[in-house]
């Protein structure tokens, strides 16, 4: 089967600093269907792969390439590679005063389809992933992430995901700062979403996330590299013993 | 979502619409400033003597004042050059059919006469220095209502402009409302009596048409006892190379119990010089309600001055400013409270990109005998990009402890990580910014009255509501 994301022998570095090396020849394949997780230690560059695969204006590809379903992507804008069906979870997301909730996801979701959206129809859509998500039906109408609370902000792009509905989800520390129940929704989220044709990417710290999703493939990612591969029990292993095996 | 960049709809698209130049060949021009030239506007609009003094002493007035030795430089502005009088017709109709074709096609094209038959309960249309139409329902008449050009009133009711003319904005202002003084010619004379409420907004329309023209128009508006009044006044000018310069003048009396809502959506071309003045007179539990948008202009100064007389007495001011490249608007108010419990609640926001300077000036006094009154001021500011600039000066003056003032300036620069974020949900970097600039200026673009109000749908938004909501 084919893969829908391929990146090749990727090299990063900052834009505010070019001396900073940051992604230092990373490879990594996830084919449609499929949840991948990359786990590591603070500063091994995880953030930065979920903003390097979007053109973040922040950091600089050196070498190699990122390809979606077999087209290339590495030089496209932020907002064309959304287009192509790549969606990424902020860590913090930004707050849009003067926008309500509902504004923004019909103007995004116009904008990644370059359709006219029947309202009425998406409002009825908006309103059925609230309830799953556990979000007031007052949010909508809300400033868009303006007073929200972290969880509720990290709701938000779960509703987002499940709306713009891409090809590829990257979930930057979703789980981040989240309780229990929170993360549960967002594992929830995850499920309602996930289909044979396309694909979740979870950066994580911790594998709270993990229970009740089919992980594929759990990459260990230190100093810019992915240095291990292995399936959901890799991920156990780093909760019990922590990344000491892979620093040098 | 296309057409969705409120940037460049307001830099360009609208400058379309209202970049509609109009040869005039019924035209009479006047340029300069000179006492035979003023005798002569004088003449010809078969002044009393009363008046012409008036203009006279103004325009002895305007020679002995200097420039204001602060805000902007206007010192390129020579008055030769200007015309200072452009007549445009040979009288004012009641009728559109009755207006010049050529000078009712761009009234058409702003689409004035439409918005009369859908939402107003009057309108007024002013072309270069003259009014060329006014025109009100016939049951407000009926009510007593009068809603004229100030040169009819002065005809008409020259006893009753008498009582207010020059009152509420002196001749010695400032040098720029005494060349007013001198000159003035159009603008509206309204009266509300007492006890009286208009349901539908009364709109006048300038438009600045000859190339190198001044218009100097007068607004006078009497709200009496217990009435209500709400009063749009659009403004709009094509570009052209050289200077133009508008200096009205709006004088407003809102008596015990009354309330007025004044809102004023300028979109001059960037070859104007606005150098307005304001002033409202409010008396007992009256309220007077301004909304101001500046879009356009190359150098705008103005600061509404609302005077709370009489207890109880209360003013809203809200206000956005949009400045682009080439452009200063020095923009603000004056605030004097006069009397106890008296109320100020004032939310402005500005907007430069390109270069543009925005600078909010914002004067209270508050005097001794003021006890218990409240002052809430808000300031916002956002910049596109990092070569604008935006300025909060902010001078108060409290001379009682018995009062609750609160001051609120912030300024913010565009978030480089706010659009990253909306571009990776598939907006482009103009249609990010779009949504942010819309996001900013919402809760004051929700307070123009945009049902009735032409111009300021074209400005900020029909077109971004049609594809939000």
């Amino acid at each position: 089967m084919k893969n829908l994301l391929e990146i090749k022998n990727l090299h990063t570095i900052a834009e505010d600093d070019h001396d900073k090396k940051i992604l230092k020849g990373l490879n990594l394949k996830i084919k449609k269907g499929e949840i991948h997780v990359i786990m590591g230690p603070n500063g091994s560059g995880k953030s930065t792969l979920a903003n390097t695969i979007f053109s973040s204006p922040r950091y600089i590809v050196t070498e190699g390439s990122i390809s979606l379903d077999g087209e290339d992507i590495t030089k496209l804008a932020t907002n064309e590679i959304a287009k192509k069906g790549v969606f990424m979870s902020f860590q913090t997301p930004e707050e849009i005063p003067g926008v309500s909730l509902a504004q923004f996801l019909k103007t995004t979701k116009q904008s990644i389809t370059g359709e006219k959206i029947n309202l009425m129809s998406f409002i009825k859509e908006i309103d059925k992933y609230t309830k799953e998500l556990n979000m007031k039906e007052e949010y909508t109408s809300r400033e868009f992430n303006v007073g929200f609370s972290g969880g509720e902000k990290k709701k938000n792009e779960i509703l987002q995901m499940l709306l713009l509905n891409p090809k590829l989800a990257i979930l930057d520390e979703t789980d981040s700062g989240l309780d229990v129940d929170a993360i549960k929704t967002v594992s929830k989220g995850i499920n309602l979403y996930k289909n044979d044709e396309n694909a979740v990417l979870i950066i994580t710290h911790s594998t709270k996330i993990l229970k009740g999703l089919k992980v594929d493939k759990v990459h260990i990612l230190v100093d810019g590299k992915i240095v291990k591969t292995g399936d959901s029990s890799l991920a156990q292993e780093i909760e019990e013993n922590g990344y000491k095996e892979f620093l040098k | 979502m296309s057409k969705t960049n409120v940037e460049e709809y307001i830099d360009n698209k609208t400058r379309n619409i209202y970049n509609e130049k109009t040869e005039n060949k019924s035209i009479k021009k006047e340029y300069g400033l000179t006492k035979g030239i003023i005798e002569k506007i004088s003449k010809e609009k078969k002044e009393p003597k009363w008046v012409l003094d008036i203009r006279l002493k103004a325009l002895d007035t305007y020679y002995k004042l200097e420039n204001p030795d602060w805000g902007p430089d206007i010192s390129y502005l020579h008055i030769e050059d200007i015309a200072t009088y452009v007549k445009p017709v040979d009288k004012e109709v009641r009728k559109w059919e009755d207006v010049p074709e050529d000078i009712r096609n761009v009234f058409d094209k702003l689409g004035i006469p439409e918005a009369e038959k859908t939402s107003l309960a009057g309108s007024g249309a002013q072309f270069d220095s003259e009014t060329v139409y006014h025109n009100l329902t016939n049951d407000l008449k009926e009510k007593g209502i009068i809603y004229t050009s100030f040169d009819e009133a002065l005809r008409e009711y020259p006893n009753l402009v008498k009582e207010y003319f020059t009152k509420a904005v002196p001749i010695h202002d400032h040098k720029y409302i005494a060349l007013h003084y001198a000159l003035f010619a159009g603008g509206s004379f309204v009266y509300i009596p007492k006890n009286t409420k208009l349901d539908r907004p009364l709109q006048s329309y300038f438009r600045l048409n000859a190339p190198g023209a001044g218009q100097f128009e007068h607004t006078l508006i009497v709200v009496e006892e217990g009435s209500e009044l709400q009063f749009i006044e659009g403004c709009s000018a094509p570009g052209y190379n050289e200077l133009n310069l508008h200096a009205g003048c709006v004088e407003l009396f809102v008596k015990k119990n009354a309330y007025l809502r004044f809102s004023t959506i300028e979109n001059w071309s960037k070859n104007m010089l606005n150098l307005n003045t304001k002033k409202c007179f409010v008396e007992e539990n009256g309220k007077i309600e301004w909304i101001m948008g500046s879009f356009g202009s190359k150098v705008s100064m103005l600061y509404p001055l609302s005077v709370l007389n009489g207890e109880g007495a209360s003013c809203e001011f809200t206000n956005i400013s949009f400045a682009g490249k080439g452009q200063n608007l020095d923009t603000g108010l004056k605030l004097i409270h006069n009397a106890p419990r008296t109320t100020s609640v004032v939310n402005s926001k500005s907007i430069s990109k390109d270069g543009g300077i925005c600078t909010f000036r914002s004067n209270a006094w508050v005097k001794k005998q003021a006890k218990g009154s409240k002052l809430s001021i808000s300031c916002e500011s956002l910049m596109m990009d990092s070569i604008s600039r935006s300025d909060t000066i902010p001078v108060d003056t409290i001379e009682t402890d018995d009062v609750e003032f609160a001051h609120e300036a912030t300024v913010g620069k565009i978030s480089d990580e706010a659009i990253y974020y909306l571009m990776t949900r598939g907006l482009s970097e103009s249609e990010a910014k779009a949504l942010i600039v819309q996001g900013f200026a919402e809760p004051i673009a929700a307070s123009f009255p945009v049902e009735y109000a032409v111009e300021m749908n074209r400005l900020i938004g029909l077109e971004l509501e049609g594809t939000i909501g």
